[in-house]
């Protein structure tokens, strides 16, 4: 079986955000960047099922700029077999674009599974799995905390409000993967050095029209640092007197 | 002008983050024009005359066995009846996990743009915009949609809902042609969380717990002083890292961003990013024996003191003031 898994090369999340002088974006002076965390936990459950299959292929896809096959680069040396870099210099497009753009690049590949994480942990926006899925005519899942493969269907779990749905899924399937599917392997020594003879295709990525427009990006007003009570149980009968009186939301 | 609003609801009851979603639209339709539809799929009719003491002036509802638990295809089917027949200039959602789901899947089958997760809409000028944290609240970003209808989901918590004493809306059949094949994605059954746990997300009131509390043996001290406040358990990444407790529970950038009236924070130092996931609640309390730990900084209330004599003292304090409630 052939499965891609879709990753997004995004900011450290310790990163401290500074706004870009266009006033629209981050600011990438002195930004680490990483793999999408939550990719992490897609790219290690393609890996299991192609361990557990004994067969198939692994193809990672990223779109972005320059520094991309950096993190391509990451992920082939976990395990995955070739890699796709859709070019897309400039403003950070909107999800429908870049769902588009995968669907376009993956519509021809024949995957049976088609992995992503529930959300980058830049624009937090959760969009482009359930979006590719429709593009892709695909049933999708997302938000995925547990994930059993049997045949040419899957047994999945996904968190919701106060619980977890159990979710049966034909294949070929759309699926996002939440943190906790799995434990993440480190690329090995042997992983890395292999990963070097790995291609990268590079293709323009098929992005068409805007569908959100940007007007800006700004800083939260920072929150006032309120005081400190007191020290010890002394201070406890102050809190509470605070928090009713005061504050009331006790 | 119209607005549609997806009504969630799940095993027969509407979600109160739909009658928020409702109250918001009803504001906007001050600015923008009405009416505020509702769409629903279900089973069957899970009260929807009721809304209208929330804001609706209709809603459509489309009903079937395909309904009964969560389908994304086959809601997304009517959801994108009900705008073909409305022709609204803005639809919104909830962003809760069926909303996030939903939305976008129906945003790719009308080809339009999405702003997932907005904490305000402002019309300005016969547009709409739309306010969403980004970077797990470290940054807020703004946008605008270029074409119609403008499409959202509604951070819960965050909006407000209205109340028309008495109100009814009328609730009209709406019709989705569903092909007859069996569902592709079907739910076969939900597991409540153990306790009837209320999501972090959907909480009036968090207590999370950290590092400080030395071993998950101790998180008792949270769940004590949670219970007493009425409040849902949170934790730090480092916590759910070593395995203590589960990735549901976690608060910041690989967790959960909250937004309570209530945030008390046991034991965590307060790492960037969890900072960002909490810093939205409307009161901080940080319990920390360092003085110097960054969550001070962003606490409305510091204590600094061994957490495992402030704590459980703090739940009793509480527990006398509800005993003379």
């Amino acid at each position: 079986m052939i499965q891609v898994v879709c990753i997004k090369q995004v900011a450290d999340t310790e990163t401290r955000v500074k706004v870009a002088a266009d006033g629209k974006s981050l600011d990438p002076a002195g930004v680490t960047w990483i793999l999408n965390p939550y990719d992490e936990f897609a790219v290690e459950q393609a890996l299991r099922v192609k361990e557990q299959l004994g067969a198939g292929e692994v193809i990672a896809i990223s779109l972005g700029g320059a520094g991309v096959p950096t993190t391509l680069r990451s992920v082939l040396a976990m395990g995955a077999d070739r890699a796709i870099h859709l070019k897309a210099d400039g403003p950070a497009p909107d999800s429908l674009q870049v769902a588009r753009a995968l669907a376009t690049e993956i519509a021809p590949l024949g995957a049976g599974l088609v992995w992503l994480g529930k959300q980058a942990v830049d624009d937090d926006a959760a969009q482009v799995g359930p979006m590719l899925a429709e593009l892709l005519h695909l049933p999708c899942v997302t938000v995925v905390a547990s994930f059993e493969l049997a045949g040419d269907r899957a047994k999945v779990e996904r968190e919701i409000e106060g619980g977890r749905e159990v979710v049966e899924v034909t294949l070929p399937a759309v699926l996002t993967a939440d943190k906790g599917l799995n434990e993440p392997r480190y690329a090995s020594l042997k992983g890395i050095m292999a990963a070097k003879k790995k291609t990268i295709d590079e293709k323009p990525a098929a992005l068409g029209e805007p569908n959100l427009e940007v007007k800006s990006l700004a800083l939260p007003p920072a929150r006032s640092a309120g005081r400190i009570v007191g020290k010890g149980i002394e201070a406890v009968p102050e809190l509470v007197r605070l928090l009713r009186e005061e504050a009331k939301v006790i | 002008m119209s607005i549609l609003v997806f009504i969630e609801q799940r095993e027969g009851r509407v979600r109160p983050v739909s009658r928020e979603a409702l109250g918001e639209a009803t504001r906007l339709a001050a600015t923008l024009g009405g009416p505020v539809v509702g769409v629903c799929a279900a089973s069957a009719d899970p009260g929807l005359a009721a809304l209208g003491a929330a804001g609706a002036d209709k809603v459509l509802l489309a009903t079937g066995p395909r309904f009964e638990w969560y389908d994304a295809e086959a809601m997304t089917a009517a959801v994108v009846a009900a705008i073909e027949s409305l022709e609204p200039d803005l639809v919104l959602f909830a962003a809760s996990a069926m909303g996030k789901d939903l939305s976008p899947r129906v945003a790719a089958r009308i080809g339009v743009g999405l702003a997932s997760d907005c904490t305000a809409l402002t019309p300005q000028g016969g547009t709409l915009l739309a306010s969403r944290p980004v970077f797990a609240g470290k940054a807020l970003q703004t946008v605008r949609f270029p074409r119609k209808p403008a499409m959202a989901s509604l951070r819960p918590k965050v909006f407000a809902t209205i109340t028309r004493e008495g109100a009814t809306t009328p609730v009209e059949r709406l019709v989705v042609a569903l092909d007859a094949a069996p569902s592709r994605a079907r739910v076969t059954s939900v597991v409540a969380a153990s306790g009837g746990k209320t999501d972090l997300t959907e909480s009036e009131i968090i207590v999370s717990g950290g590092r400080g509390l030395k071993g998950p043996e101790h998180f008792d001290l949270v769940e004590n002083l949670a219970a007493a406040l009425g409040a849902t358990v949170g934790a730090s990444r480092a916590v759910v890292d070593a395995g203590w407790r589960p990735h549901a529970d976690q608060v910041g950038q690989t967790g959960k961003t909250v937004s309570p009236k209530l945030y008390v924070a046991v034991g965590i130092s307060g790492a960037i990013q969890h900072l960002a996931g909490m810093s939205s609640s409307r009161c901080i309390v940080a319990i920390n024996k360092d003085p110097d730990a960054p969550i001070f900084k962003v606490a409305d209330y510091g204590l600094v003191g061994d957490l495992f004599e402030v704590v459980p003292a703090l739940t009793e304090a509480v527990q006398k003031l509800n005993a003379h409630v």
